[in-house]
Order: structure tokens, then sequence, then C-alpha cells
């Protein structure tokens, strides 16, 4: 019980950092500081996936968050300014739409079984035959990695596809063939 | 402030440059340990992918796009992206001609079907590994290059 209490605690401390971060993050100016607290954001949500034992997503988020997607918002920046344009007027309009969609999310998890809840639909499916069987037909000891590759290969194939195509995408649109010279990009491609 | 001071002062920063020169090659051998570790413990093929890249990327921040490009040009970047997701594919197809469905790793080896999972998932892992690096690595030059000079 008291491992489980320092367990709340750690996740509770987590929880109010990366609400503070994203409400700082979200009044920043500065873009350049602003990149750099996402990572930091990433590491705390990182951190926050270890508690909750999916050590293999919290890895992926530790090195795609905080790690390439930084280096790659700061590639942008460099193409930009790294200072927010200040804004023309208060969207009210925005905020009443952003607070409706928040409010219909969170109607939308009073449904969703408690955390952590053994019963939920979700481990009751195909989640026990994985675990229980997984050593013998697939024979390695990491689970996620039998479902990822051998289970649910055929997602996973997908998924690398999804990931050529963004690759493909960013060398047809920014890449050394689009026709355009470096010179010719400092005029009319910012951000405002 | 723009990339330009980010850029010239990491160049001119003597700790940086012997620090990071001693770290890509630990970086990358992590990446590899990642990759194919992943049956074991934490990790697997996207993961290391973005690792080996993080490293290769740490390299040209430090000694900037030109260094990177002359180890790994544009083409290899472009082959190894379509060389990943083809593997993966492959291992399917192999699969299909082998007498099994689509990913179906059990019918490689015709002995014992866990072995045959061992072998897939091994190759489509790898393929899973060397389409992220490449593809991380490409997009990181299609930012970079166009910076500003």
């Amino acid at each position: 019980m008291g491992e489980h209490a320092l367990g709340s605690l750690v996740e509770m401390t987590l929880f109010v950092l990366m609400i503070a971060l994203a409400v700082y993050i979200a009044r920043l100016r500065s873009l350049f500081a602003a990149a750099m607290l996402f990572g930091i954001f990433s590491l705390l949500s990182a951190g926050m996936l270890t508690l909750m034992d999916a050590v293999d997503v919290a890895f992926t988020e530790a090195a795609v968050g905080a790690g390439i997607s930084t280096v790659l918002i700061l590639g942008a920046l460099g193409l930009t300014t790294s200072e927010e344009a200040p804004p023309r007027k208060h969207g009210w309009t925005a905020l009443l739409v952003v607070s409706a969609t928040g409010l219909m999310l969170i109607y939308g998890t009073l449904d969703l079984p408690v955390y952590g809840d053994p019963n939920a639909p979700i481990h009751q499916h195909v989640a026990p035959h994985y675990l229980k069987d997984s050593v013998d037909e697939i024979g390695i000891p990491n689970v996620v990695t039998s479902v990822l590759a051998s289970y649910r290969g055929y997602d996973t194939f997908g998924e690398t596809t999804v990931i050529l195509t963004a690759a493909v995408g960013a060398i047809l649109l920014l890449g050394p063939r689009t026709g355009r010279t470096r010179k010719e990009d400092d005029d009319g491609e910012g951000s405002q | 402030m723009s990339d330009s001071p980010i850029k010239m002062r990491v160049r001119e920063t003597v700790i940086l440059r012997v620090v990071g020169k001693a770290l890509v090659p630990f970086i990358l051998l992590f990446a590899l340990y990642v990759q194919f570790h992943g049956d074991y413990g934490p990790g697997g093929g996207f993961q290391a992918g973005v690792i080996f890249a993080a490293g290769l990327i740490l390299y040209a921040l430090i000694f900037g796009l030109d260094s990177l490009r002359e180890a790994i040009p544009q083409v290899v970047v472009e082959i190894g992206i379509a060389l990943g997701t083809l593997l993966y594919g492959g291992v399917g197809v192999v699969s299909m001609i082998m007498g099994g469905e689509f990913l179906h790793y059990g019918v490689l080896d015709h002995h014992n079907p866990v072995h045959g999972q061992h072998l897939g998932i091994l190759l489509v892992e790898l393929g899973v590994g060397i389409t992220v690096a490449f593809v991380m690595v490409a997009i990181f030059y299609a930012f970079a290059g166009r910076s500003r000079q």
C-alpha cells in the first residue's frame, strides 16, 4: 500500500508539472523557449508512461518527443522567426469552441472504465491470449515485441509505410529537388 | 534570434566537439543494442531507428550538415527509407511463397515454427529500424538543408 501511495504521489506531481508546463508554453511568445519546453514536456510524459509500466512507449516518447522532434522544430524555426507574432485580437470564439470540445471529451471519459481496472474490455479480448500463450507461440520474452512484430505485424507494416510516406512528403516538399534555391526562401516563406 | 547563433556557437565550442565526437559512436552502438535486444527488453526497430538517427543528427549539429551529407549522401538516405519497408514486405511475401499467410513467420522454418517467428521478427524489426533511421535523417536533411546561410 505504501508503495502504491508513493506511486500516486509521483504520478500527481508529474501531472501537475505537465499541466503547469502546458499553460506556461501556451502563454510563451518565444518559440525557441517553447520548443525546448516541449522537450521537457515529452520527458515528463515519458516518466508518466514508465509509471504505467509501458516502458516501450516511454522509450519511444523520450526518443521521439524529447529528442528528434525538438531538433526538427528547431530546424523549422531556422526557416521562420523564433518569436510568435502578437495576436491581432482575442479569439473568444476559439475559446468557446475549445472549451465546448474539452467539456465533451471529459463527458466522454465518464463512460470509460476506471484506470487500471482489470475487467476493462481491453483486458478481456485478446490480451489474455497474448500474455499466456505468446511465449509458446512466438518464444520471445517481450510480449510487446511479439504483439507488434508478429500478432499485429500487418499493422506495424502499415505504420512503417506511414513513416516512409512522411519522409517522401518531406523530400518532395522541402527536399533538394524542389527547384527553389536557398536564397529565394528568404522572401515570402515566413509564417506571417 | 535565428538558427545561426546555435550553429555558430556549437561549432566553435571545443568541449562540445570533443564530447560529441566521443558520444556519437556510443549512441550508435546503443541504437544497435536496442535494435537487437528488443526481443528481451524494452525497445525494438522504431526506437533503435530513432536513436540511431539522433546520433547522426547530433553529429550534424556539431560538425555541420555538410559533414553528415558527406558520410551519408541524400541518395543513400532515399534508398534506405525504401529498403527497410521493402525488407518488411519482403518477409511477408517470402512467408506467402513458403506456404503461409502474408507475414506469417512460422512457416519460415519448416522444423520449428517458433524459430521461424524469431527469424521473422528479427528481419521485420530490422526493416523498421532501417526505415525509421533513414526517414528521420531524410526529414532532418529536408529542414536543415533549407536553413538560411
